[in-house]
């Protein structure tokens, strides 16, 4: 298999990786990079458990190849908060109890960051469309929506 | 933390809604999950080859091409494993020998040193089958004519509770039988049958199964060397138990270690594909073996809900009396039925449902059929059966005229009621229930239609359901302090996600009299060093856990008393311990637990020293469940207890297109005691949108048995879009003797009768039954053309 050398920024760290021509950017992130809060739910973009932020848009790291990411900037759940708190929407999460297995947390986290990124003051509709593309079984959604609600009126992603 | 007394901390916090204990590490990404482990360069990989067919003879299996293959270290088949594995009947083997039952069973498994090498090699792996005629309907499946699935069924180890009917493809039959219905009939005013098909269904949780197992190089039958299995599990000491039984491994060398699960809802439960990591690590001892499910192989290949075909009749007098029930379950178990069997006896034993019913005959069957394995499901047969008994209530009260409410509180089971086996149900408070759900719907109240071609309906339905379980599981509990008394609970149960670490921690707590902020439950659970747990299952674990949990902690307070008593030379019984402080009601002296937990105290005068390390145990198995009698089901006592429940569904069916807009879900629950009352409520919320989900799930197959939609797209799950208008959770509180400050569990009975709620809703709307699942927009909107062309 080719290898290409790619350099790229995740979570603020520049980063310079060869990785093989067949490596998805969720492979090269959790397998390269150890950042193993982004999630393998289905490998074919259908669940969004691996989504993460591609130079500010949200992407489904398993349907895209790491090389694809060369020059580019990758955000993952690790980066929501650099300095080692906790983003608004991470703190909604927690003060909702919008989290109960968490392992759509991380992808639910990247899309509704995108979203306020965006729409700083979304309607409840708006949110839920946001969130389609993100699958959670054990939540029923009520309370992700409550929380996005809840960061977006506090001012922030 | 520096200081834990320093910081905020929650007083008494049982019945309060404190933070969950596992939302940080989840919000931020460093909860470890069995994919994220790490294992290091000697990690291989592992790939199934599986069966195309649903039924078929293996003449021959080829592995030395794919043996070949550079990068492969080894292929195992079911010649390389001579035993099977099973819970309650011992009838799965570990890889398939001789005959394969299902499309997507395992044959064969590939060990190679990445991914890709296992996963190229694994189609090098040649098969010979001869294809034999297979059987997907559990009630054709039963007749003595069908196609025989296990001709070895009277060979298999089987629980003293099961009944298989070796020479068919009955892997258990439950009999109920109390009083004379054939008598009773005569006196029914009303009387309703009808037949119910619900399909297979999945789990889908968000993360699939993965393991990784490790046999150690010294690993052998001798004292040295462990085997190992990292894994997502429901189940750690119970698939710890079948595989020592299975591989000959001592128990004592087994681990099983579990972290984070990422969503379980039964698929977890029990054992799996997880053996098949283990037994494909025997070939490359040294090596850690991974296997990880794709979404397909998750769908098909790890366990699915059981299909069921029901045949009710229920009858009433004039007054509303519900006096005679027949009914025939045929589950449709799939080609394994370890787990399964006790599916079908649970439905057995609780087949009226939540209704007091003097006289009965039920029949419930667990069938082979050639589809992949039927198992554990959130509700483990519940949601099955009240599909059907909740649309008969409906039209029982229509026909005689009473209000599908009031039908139910006057029928439902009420404490110490004698229920259908005989025994005498514990605290309940079902009418409760039914009145905060009806009126958190303004139930009899019509309501306007958003639109001309849109009609409004509600529905209500009730359930029941017991802990489904051997009679003695058992949950064990230690709690230690540290030297700033932060307190470590070590327990075996799990946490899926429904708050279970949460709720212990909460209760060790309040038993203690420290902070619940000074409370860690530990994870991974590790069978070598955390206390017995069964497993996750049954919604038992608030209720047998927290028993061990609290008794552990009462044994650390017990022991934390006795030294600070005679430190000040009082009785223990004037001490008490509050937010983390011993005190004297008598002299009213004080002694924090910083330090003393762990050094003690000194004697008077410093003539030595008292106490030590304080470690407390606690340990919770029922005793009193007896078995049923074979012919009749009854007995003292069939189960521990039973939560019930009430739902009420308001909707609006578009008539142009049959779209079904679930306007609100009203959902109440007697819980016990709310521990966590929050936390009750994100299960209820997630409950009923898995219920309301469930209604319009199915997994469909070719008439030769090939799944057509293992994804995420052809079989959807609910949405962020498709969430209810609102979801009204409530609950009530009626103690139960034995539960921890009277809790009882309630994760699963929150999705059971939503679909049925949903299809009297749907009848109130537009004056149609539904009687077999899935529900879809199309179905509606057939039925209304017909029904427009009929009138």
């Amino acid at each position: 298999m080719t290898t290409h050398a790619i350099t790229l920024t995740v979570n603020g760290a520049k980063e310079r990786l060869d990785v093989p021509s067949n490596l998805t950017l969720l492979q090269m992130l959790r397998d390269k990079l150890a950042l193993t809060g982004t999630k393998n739910g289905c490998e074919a973009g259908e669940c969004g458990a691996c989504t993460v932020l591609l130079d500010g848009e949200p992407v489904n790291s398993c349907m895209m190849l790491a090389v694809e990411a060369d020059g580019r900037e990758v955000i993952t759940v690790e980066g929501l908060a650099p300095d080692g708190g906790l983003s608004p929407l991470q703190e909604a999460f927690m003060a909702h109890n919008a989290v109960q297995c968490g392992f759509c947390t991380p992808g639910m986290l990247i899309s509704a960051t995108a979203l306020l990124e965006r729409n700083p003051e979304p309607t409840e509709g708006e949110i839920k469309e946001a969130l389609v593309g993100n699958l959670c079984r054990c939540t029923g959604y009520v309370r992700i929506v409550d929380a996005v609600q809840a960061a977006a009126s506090e001012g922030g992603a | 933390m520096a200081n834990p007394a320093s910081e905020p901390f929650t007083s008494e916090p049982v019945g309060k809604s404190v933070p969950r204990i596992d939302a940080y590490e989840k919000v931020t990404g460093s909860a470890v999950y069995a994919d994220d482990m790490q294992f290091g360069p000697g990690l291989y990989y592992g790939r199934l080859v599986r069966s195309p067919h649903a039924h078929a003879l293996i003449k021959s299996i080829n592995v030395s091409t794919a043996l070949d293959m550079p990068g492969v270290k080894a292929v195992v088949t079911g010649a390389d494993v001579s035993n099977n594995i099973g819970l309650y009947l011992i009838d799965r083997p570990i890889l398939a020998r001789d005959r394969v039952r299902y499309v997507g069973e395992p044959v064969a498994g590939v060990v190679a040193a990445s991914e890709e090498i296992a996963e190229d090699a694994a189609q090098l792996v040649t098969v010979e089958y001869e294809e034999l005629p297979a059987v997907f309907d559990p009630e054709k499946g039963a007749q003595p004519e069908a196609p025989l699935l296990h001709p070895d069924l009277g060979k298999y180890e089987v629980a003293n509770f099961i009944f298989p009917k070796p020479g068919t493809n009955i892997s258990e039959h439950f009999k109920l039988r109390r009083g004379d219905v054939e008598a009773a009939w005569s006196r029914c005013t009303a009387i309703v049958e009808g037949t119910f098909r619900l399909p297979q269904i999945q789990h889908v949780p968000i993360e699939p199964h993965v393991a990784v197992g490790l046999w150690d190089l010294e690993a052998s039958a001798a004292r040295s060397g462990d085997v190992t299995l990292w894994t997502c599990s429901q189940s750690p000491f119970a698939q710890r138990d079948l595989m020592a039984q299975s591989l000959g491994i001592p128990h004592g060398n087994l681990r099983v270690v579990s972290p984070y699960v990422g969503g379980g809802f039964g698929g977890k439960a029990g054992i799996s594909m997880e053996v098949c990591a283990v037994v494909m690590a025997r070939a490359v001892k040294g090596h850690p073996v991974k296997l990880r499910m794709t979404r397909e192989e998750e769908f098909i290949g790890t366990s699915v809900r059981q299909s069921l075909v029901a045949h009710t009749k229920i009858g009433c007098d004039a007054e509303g009396n519900l006096l005679a029930m027949e009914t025939q379950y045929y589950f449709g178990g799939g080609a394994y039925n370890d787990y399964g069997v006790n599916i079908a006896r649970a439905a057995g034993y609780s087949c009226t449902g939540p209704y007091l019913i003097p006289n009965v005959k039920g029949d419930s069957y667990c069938v082979y059929t050639n589809q992949p394995i039927g198992s554990a499901m959130r509700g483990f047969g519940m949601p099955e059966i009240h599909w059907g008994i909740e649309q008969i209530m409906d039209q029982l009260a229509a026909k005689i005229g009473m209000d599908p409410a009031e039908f139910r509180r006057r029928n439902c089971v009420k404490t110490d009621d004698t229920i259908l086996t005989g025994m005498k149900i514990p605290p309940v408070d079902l009418v409760a229930c039914i009145d905060k759900a009806t009126e958190a719907i303004n139930w009899g109240e019509s309501e306007e239609s958003s639109a001309t071609h849109k009609v409004r309906g509600k529905g209500v339905a009730i359930m029941w359901k017991a802990p489904a379980m051997p009679p003695n599981p058992g949950s064990a509990a230690i709690v230690r302090f540290n030297e700033d008394a932060t307190v470590n609970v070590s327990i075996g149960a799990q946490d899926l996600g429904q708050g279970a670490f949460t709720v212990m921690a909460q209760m060790a707590a309040q038993a203690l009299g420290v902070p619940y902020e000074w409370v860690r439950v530990s994870v991974p659970v590790d069978t070598k060093y955390s206390p017995y747990e069964w497993q996750t299952v049954a919604s038992r674990i608030t209720w047998s856990t927290g028993n061990a949990v609290r008794a552990a902690a009462l044994d650390a307070r017990r022991q934390i008393l006795e030294v600070v008593a005679g430190h000040w030379g009082e009785d223990p019984e004037d001490l008490d311990i509050k937010d983390g402080v011993v005190f004297s009601y008598r002299s009213e002296e004080e002694q924090p637990l910083q330090n003393m937990v762990v050094y003690g105290l000194p004697n008077e005068g410093f003539e030595g020293w008292s106490g030590g390390p304080i470690v407390g145990q606690g340990r919770f198995m029922p005793t009193y469940v007896t078995n049923l009698d074979f012919e009749t089901g009854q007995g003292t006592r069939a189960v521990v207890h039973y939560t019930v429940g009430a739902q009420a569904v308001d909707l609006e069916i578009d008539t142009d297109t049959g779209e079904i807009d679930v306007r609100k879900i009203a959902s109440v629950y007697d819980v016990g005691k709310a521990i966590n009352p929050d936390l009750i409520m994100t299960q209820i919320e997630g409950g009923a949108v898995h219920g309301m989900s469930s209604a319009y799930e199915a997994l469909y197959f070719d008439e030769k048995g090939q799944p057509l939609n293992p994804n995420m797209v052809d079989y959807r799950i609910a949405t962020a879009m498709d969430v209810p208008g609102e979801i009204h959770g409530d609950f009530v509180e009626t103690p139960l003797d034995d539960g921890p400050w009277g809790a009882r569990g309630v994760g699963e009975h929150v999705m059971v009768q939503t679909a049925p709620a949903m299809a009297n809703a749907i009848y109130d709307a537009v004056g149609i039954r539904f009687s077999d699942l899935p529900l879809s927009a199309e179905k509606i909107f057939l039925a209304l053309q017909e029904k427009l062309a009929g009138s």
